[in-house]
C-alpha cells in the first residue's frame, strides 16, 4: 500500500517503541500540522532520534499508530515509504551525503531518484544561492566545512519542496553564527507553510527561534513527551 | 505483467542510478575475471559435448555398417580359405561388399603397436576381410553357420561386443560436457552473488542515503544489477573469444597423433560460443537481482 495524498501531516497516536528488551517510550502522541514549528528536546539517549525516525518511516512503532499523510505506516510497503519520504525533508547531524558525488549532485539527489532531473536543473541555482553555496557546487562533501555541509543538507531536504522538514541536531557541529543562519532558513521555510520539527539540545537556538516564529517546545523525558514551559 | 515491467526497468539504462553507487575496482575486476574464466571453461565443455556427440553418432553409424572376418589357417590354406570366404560373402544377402586387406593395409593397422619395420611375412598374421553391409544388413547367425561349414578357419566379428560400450562412453562424455556447462553456470551465479553481496555490504551507507531521499528499491537495485550484468557480459565475451581461439589453434590429429583430433565444433557449431555472453549475463542479472533484493530487504 502506498501513501496517497493526505492533509499533509504526520501523526503519532499512542505510539510505543521498544528496543533491546526495554521500552524507550510509550503512549506518545504527536502531530506535525502544516505550518507548525516544533522543537524536540531531552537528555541524550532518551529516544529523540528514534522518535524522528518513526516520523519519516525509518522505524516501525512497537505499538500505536503512525500516520504518514493520512495513511497508517504499517500498511505501507517499502515503495510507499520511499514515496512518502519524497514529501519529508530530513536533515541529519552527520548530513549523510554520497561522498563520491559533487555537492550539486548530492543536493539534487531527491529529484534524481524521483526521475525529476529537469526540475533539478531549474531549481538548483536558486537553491544554492539561498543557502550560500553557489561557489561550492563542484566540491565533494568531505571538502566542505561543517556549516556548509549542514546548509547543503538543508538544501537537499527542501529541493523536492517537501511538506515536512525534520532536522536531527542540525546545529550540533557548527558555530553560533552558522546556527543562526541555518535557523533563519528553517524559519523562512516554515513561513512558506512547511511543518518543521527540530530535535536539539541547543536551548539558545530554541530561544532565538521563539523570537522569530511561533513555535512549540516538546521535551522527551522518562519515556513521556511533555510540552516544555517557559523555564527554558 | 508487473514482473515484466520490473525486468525492463532493471535492464533499462539509468546513468544517474549508476553514478549513485561509487565504482569499486575490486569487485569489477573480480566479476570480469570470474566471467572470463568461466566462459573460457564453458567453451571447452561445449566443445567436449559437441565432439563426443559427433563421435557417438559416427561410431554408431560406422561400426554398425562394417564387420571383420578373420581367417586363421595354415599358410598353405590361407589363400584358398580367403577365396572361399569371399565367395560365401558375395552370395550373402545384406552384404554390400567384401574385400581382403592387403599385407600393406594389415601392416598399417599393426604399425602403431609394432612400428613400421614389422616383418609381416615372418609372422602368423591372420588374413582380414573387411565387410560392408548394405542398408538391410545381414543375418550374422546364418553367416556364421555357413562359414563354419565352408571356411573352418574363419571367425566373424560384427563389432557388436565393443561397439555398444564405445557408443555409450561417447554418449556419457557428451552428458558430462552438458553437466559441466550447468555447473559452470551455477558456479558463475554463486561467485557473482558473492561479489554483489560484497558490493551491497560495502555500499550500505550509500543505500541508507538513497533511501533517506526517497529512492525505491528498484532504483537502488538497478545500479547494482546493470553494473554486474554488463561486467559479466564483457568478461564472458572475452573468455568465450579466448576459448574459441584456443580451440581453433589446437594441434590437429596429424600433429598430435590423434589424441586431440576432432575436439572442437563442426560447421555452424562454431557459433555456439556466441551464446555464452548472453547466457552469462542472464545468470548475472538473476543472481545480482536476487542478491540485491535480499540485501535491501535485510537492510530495510
Amino acid at each position: 500500500m502506498s501513501v496517497a495524498g493526505g492533509p499533509g501531516v504526520i501523526e503519532l497516536e499512542d505510539v510505543s517503541y521498544s528496543y533491546g528488551g526495554g521500552e524507550l517510550f510509550s503512549n506518545l502522541s504527536l502531530t506535525l500540522a502544516p505550518g507548525s514549528f516544533q522543537f524536540l528536546t531531552g537528555p541524550s539517549g532518551v529516544g529523540k532520534t528514534t522518535l524522528l525516525k518513526l516520523c519519516y518511516g525509518d522505524l516501525i512503532a512497537t505499538s500505536g499508530r503512525v500516520k504518514l499523510f493520512g495513511t497508517d505506516a504499517r500498511k505501507v510497503d517499502r515503495d510507499g515509504i520511499a514515496l512518502a519520504r519524497r514529501r519529508i525533508g530530513v536533515v541529519h547531524q552527520d548530513c549523510q551525503f554520497l561522498d563520491h558525488l559533487p555537492l550539486a549532485e548530492n543536493i539534487a539527489l531527491p529529484l534524481t531518484v524521483a526521475g525529476r532531473q529537469a526540475e533539478a536543473e531549474q531549481n538548483l541555482g536558486e537553491l544554492l544561492t539561498w543557502v550560500g553555496l553557489s561557489h561550492q557546487v563542484d566540491q565533494l562533501p568531505p571538502q566542505l566545512s561543517g556549516g556548509e555541509r549542514q546548509r547543503a543538507a538543508l538544501a537537499r531536504a527542501v529541493i523536492v519542496s517537501p511538506d515536512v522538514i525534520i532536522a536531527d541536531e542540525p546545529t550540533g557541529n557548527i558555530d553560533w553564527e552558522m546556527s543562526q543562519r541555518l535557523l533563519r532558513l528553517l524559519v523562512e521555510l516554515n513561513r512558506m507553510g512547511k511543518a518543521v520539527l527540530v530535535a536539539t539540545h541547543d536551548l539558545n537556538l530554541i530561544r532565538a527561534a521563539k523570537a522569530q516564529v511561533q513555535s512549540r517546545v516538546l521535551r522527551l523525558k522518562g519515556g513521556r513527551l511533555q510540552a516544555a514551559g517557559a523555564d527554558l | 505483467m508487473r514482473r515484466f515491467s520490473l525486468l525492463l526497468s532493471l535492464l533499462a539504462g539509468d546513468p544517474q542510478a549508476d553514478r549513485a553507487v561509487p565504482p569499486t575496482g575490486y569487485t569489477a575486476r573480480l566479476t570480469l575475471f570470474t566471467a572470463g574464466a568461466m566462459a573460457f571453461l564453458a567453451v571447452f565443455a561445449m566443445a567436449l559435448a559437441s565432439t563426443s556427440g559427433r563421435l557417438a553418432e559416427r561410431w554408431g553409424a560406422e561400426l554398425a555398417r562394417t564387420s571383420t572376418l578373420r581367417i586363421s589357417a595354415p599358410e598353405a590354406q590361407v589363400d584358398l580359405q580367403t577365396q572361399a570366404a569371399l565367395r560365401v560373402l558375395e552370395s550373402t544377402p545384406g552384404i554390400a561388399s567384401a574385400r581382403a586387406l592387403t599385407s600393406e593395409e594389415e601392416q598399417a593397422l599393426l604399425e602403431p603397436w609394432f612400428g613400421a619395420q614389422l616383418p609381416l611375412e615372418d609372422l602368423p598374421i591372420p588374413q582380414l576381410i573387411e565387410i560392408v553391409e548394405d542398408a538391410e544388413g545381414y543375418d550374422a547367425t546364418g553367416l556364421r553357420a555357413r562359414l563354419q561349414a565352408e571356411v573352418p578357419g574363419a571367425m566373424l566379428d560384427d563389432h557388436a561386443a565393443w561397439r555398444q560400450p564405445l557408443v555409450e562412453a561417447a554418449g556419457r562424455l557428451r552428458l558430462l560436457g552438458w553437466v559441466s556447462i550447468l555447473l559452470i553456470g551455477a558456479a558463475t551465479g554463486a561467485m557473482i552473488t558473492l561479489a554483489a553481496q560484497a558490493a551491497l555490504s560495502a555500499n550500505a551507507q550509500v543505500i541508507r542515503v538513497l533511501r533517506l531521499v526517497g529512492a525505491r528499491d528498484v532504483y537502488i537495485a538497478r545500479a547494482f544489477v546493470r553494473r554486474f550484468t554488463v561486467r559479466t557480459a564483457i568478461g564472458a565475451a572475452a573468455g568465450a573469444a579466448a576459448g574459441t581461439l584456443a580451440l581453433a589453434i589446437l594441434p590437429r590429429g596429424e600433429v598430435a597423433g590423434g589424441f586431440l583430433d576432432g575436439l572442437g565444433f563442426s560447421g555452424a557449431g562454431w557459433l555456439l560460443p556466441v551464446l555464452i555472453p548472453p547466457l552469462a549475463a542472464l545468470v548475472a542479472f538473476l543472481a545480482t537481482r536476487a542478491a540485491a533484493m535480499r540485501s535491501l530487504e535485510a537492510q530495510a
